[in-house]
């Protein structure tokens, strides 16, 4: 695309890099923030670029965090003894918005794939296993995604966890609150069936 | 199921054509190149979604247009049903049951049961093992739903448990507790499935044997056996037994993956001892167990499609098959031949009422 500016045209391209971003949407962006004051804009970039800055990892769970424990990790009246596994920090947030959990998290940073080149010394396992020790947590909750690879992420950090003697429970998976039963998928079903609950607990 | 009308446009080499099959034997004479088998092909598609011969499907439209229609009438216990498969260039294809589209293609796969006999069926013996895989895995799964989702869960398990063998390799090391997790899914699909084709080859292989003797007329003995290391030892023993030889090869060699079917004739390996008259007849009565297991579960009669039947068989077993397709094991059959004067007699033969059609360069015709 040919523009008159080659500041524009820098900012298009820049923009552009932004993933699902193309590059009629990037210059509609731009001659957008062309417009607006330059204080705006200032504040706009600066945003962007203290975010880069003084973003860090939470040292205990991953999470990100302004300072070097999150903000859920030094929270005293949070349980340090359940420990809730997740594979991203997007997952730390959904869990968040329930507002049903009151222990702290681990951010795996994925899950074990070898075909994706991903081993479990890639992710954030070790410091896992060292927490658990240090810390006497008494149960371990793996809430990973139900697909083959987080199954078997989840079966490798039972066995790990397991043998410490720790408590491993995995979040329930079943129908989906307000569906109806002849819409659900029949594997979700039957599983649903097979792992029924006794009604007081429902 | 009874096929009452078929109707075509633009597919393969027809223009146009409309032709109403008798409910038994239905007979498609015509010289080389006029269109015999792009008949059943049309059959084949009704059933399948695709063609049997071109899986594309743009190629199965006639030259120069842009669009193929088939359509036909099926009758099952006494109801009509319509089906329309469209194919336009560029545009999804278009599957319709009563006028009503399908959302999904699997959901009509299946539902109109129907076995192709064709030349091209010898790659059952001549191809890899993968082949007879497919064979079997195609005729469970019609029936086991389980069965399929197993086979792509273990396909997938398989795809990473490689990946990481070759990821050892690369690296000089090794980690059980990685490969652990892999196995457990391999034995959590892969011990199923080979109980399914266990039990299935179990009822199949009867079927077939009997289906031979009635074609060859017991000249010769044949022998069809599941050959698979997990016969002997389960998953997880072959997997640690040949742990070694798996990181010397990067990739795993044991599992459901390395199942085959082995044909045999008089003992000796049908592939290098047969010849091509009783290796013909070997996948007939193949595709006649397979013809005989669908009927036996699904309770309906399927449609039988004979492709070029008479290339490289004698005329006893000629003979032989047509007399049973004609018995009422079989239901509505569709042949194909070259030769009016090879196939009348054989047909005069029989006890069922039977319709000739003359098929000359794109058109087909009663034959009176």
């Amino acid at each position: 695309m040919d523009v008159s500016s080659k500041y524009l045209q820098h900012a298009v391209e820049e923009i552009a890099s932004l993933p699902g971003i193309g590059k009629k949407t990037a210059l509609r962006l731009a001659l957008h923030l062309l417009k607006r004051t330059k204080s705006e804009v200032e504040h706009f970039s600066g945003s962007i670029a203290q975010m880069k800055e003084h973003i860090q990892f939470c040292q205990k769970c991953g999470n990100i965090s302004d300072e070097e424990k999150c903000g859920i990790c030094s929270n005293p009246r949070r349980d340090p003894q359940v420990v809730c596994v997740v594979e991203d920090l997007r997952d730390v947030m959904a869990i968040e918005a329930t507002q049903q959990f009151n222990g702290l998290y681990h951010v795996l940073g994925g899950v074990i794939s070898p075909m994706d080149g991903i081993g479990p010394g890639d992710l954030n396992i070790a410091s896992l296993l060292s927490r658990i020790e240090d810390d006497k947590v008494n149960e371990v909750i793996l809430a990973l995604s139900v697909t083959m690879e987080g199954d078997t992420t989840g079966f490798y950090l039972y066995k790990k966890i397991h043998q410490l003697g720790i408590e491993v429970s995995s979040i329930a998976r079943g129908v989906s609150i307000g569906d109806e039963l002849q819409y659900t998928d029949e594997l979700t079903l039957g599983r649903s069936i097979i792992q029924r609950r006794p009604y007081e607990q429902v | 199921m009874i096929l009452k009308s078929l109707s075509l446009v633009n597919f393969k080499n027809y223009e146009e054509a409309v032709l109403e099959p008798n409910s038994n034997v239905n007979c498609f004479i015509g010289e080389n190149g006029q269109g015999k088998t792009n008949v059943l092909d049309a059959i084949y598609y009704l059933a399948f979604c695709k063609s049997f011969f071109n899986p594309i499907d743009s190629q199965n439209i006639r030259h120069d247009q842009s669009f193929f229609v088939i359509q036909g009438t099926f009758v099952r216990s006494k109801k009509d049903e319509n089906y329309f498969c469209g194919i336009k260039k560029g545009q999804k294809k278009q599957f319709k049951r009563n006028k009503k589209e399908y959302e999904k293609l699997s959901e009509h796969i299946g539902r109109i049961p129907l076995v192709m006999i064709s030349p091209a069926d010898s790659f059952l013996i001549t191809d890899g093992s993968e082949s007879r895989r497919k064979f079997v895995d195609g005729v469970i799964a019609q029936f086991n739903k389980s069965y399929l989702d197993n086979l792509l869960n273990y396909q997938r398990a398989l795809s990473q448990r490689n990946a990481l063998l070759k990821s050892f390799a690369e690296n000089r090391n090794f980690d059980a507790d990685s490969l652990a997790i892999w196995n457990e899914k391999l034995i959590t699909f892969g011990e199923p499935i080979h109980r399914e084709r266990h039990n299935f080859l179990e009822e199949f292989i009867p079927l077939f044997q009997k289906h031979y003797k009635k074609i060859t007329e017991n000249a010769e003995n044949v022998n069809l056996k599941y050959s698979s290391a997990m016969n002997e030892k389960n998953l997880q023993e072959l997997l640690e037994e040949f742990l070694g030889k798996d990181q010397a090869l990067r990739y795993t060699t044991q599992g459901i993956h390395k199942d085959d079917l082995t044909f045999e004739i008089d003992k000796y390996p049908l592939k290098k001892f047969g010849s091509q008259g009783q290796q013909k007849s070997f996948v007939i009565a193949l595709k006649f167990a397979q013809f005989e297991f669908i009927r036996l579960k699904k309770g309906t009669m399927p449609l039988l499609l004979l492709d070029d039947i008479f290339d490289k068989l004698d005329s006893k077993r000629v003979e032989a098959i047509i007399e049973m397709v004609s018995t009422d094991d079989f239901g509505q059959i569709f042949i194909t031949d070259t030769n009016m004067e090879r196939i009348k007699p054989i047909l005069k033969k029989i006890k069922k009422a039977y319709q000739l059609f003359d098929v000359i360069e794109g058109g087909v015709q009663n034959h009176e």
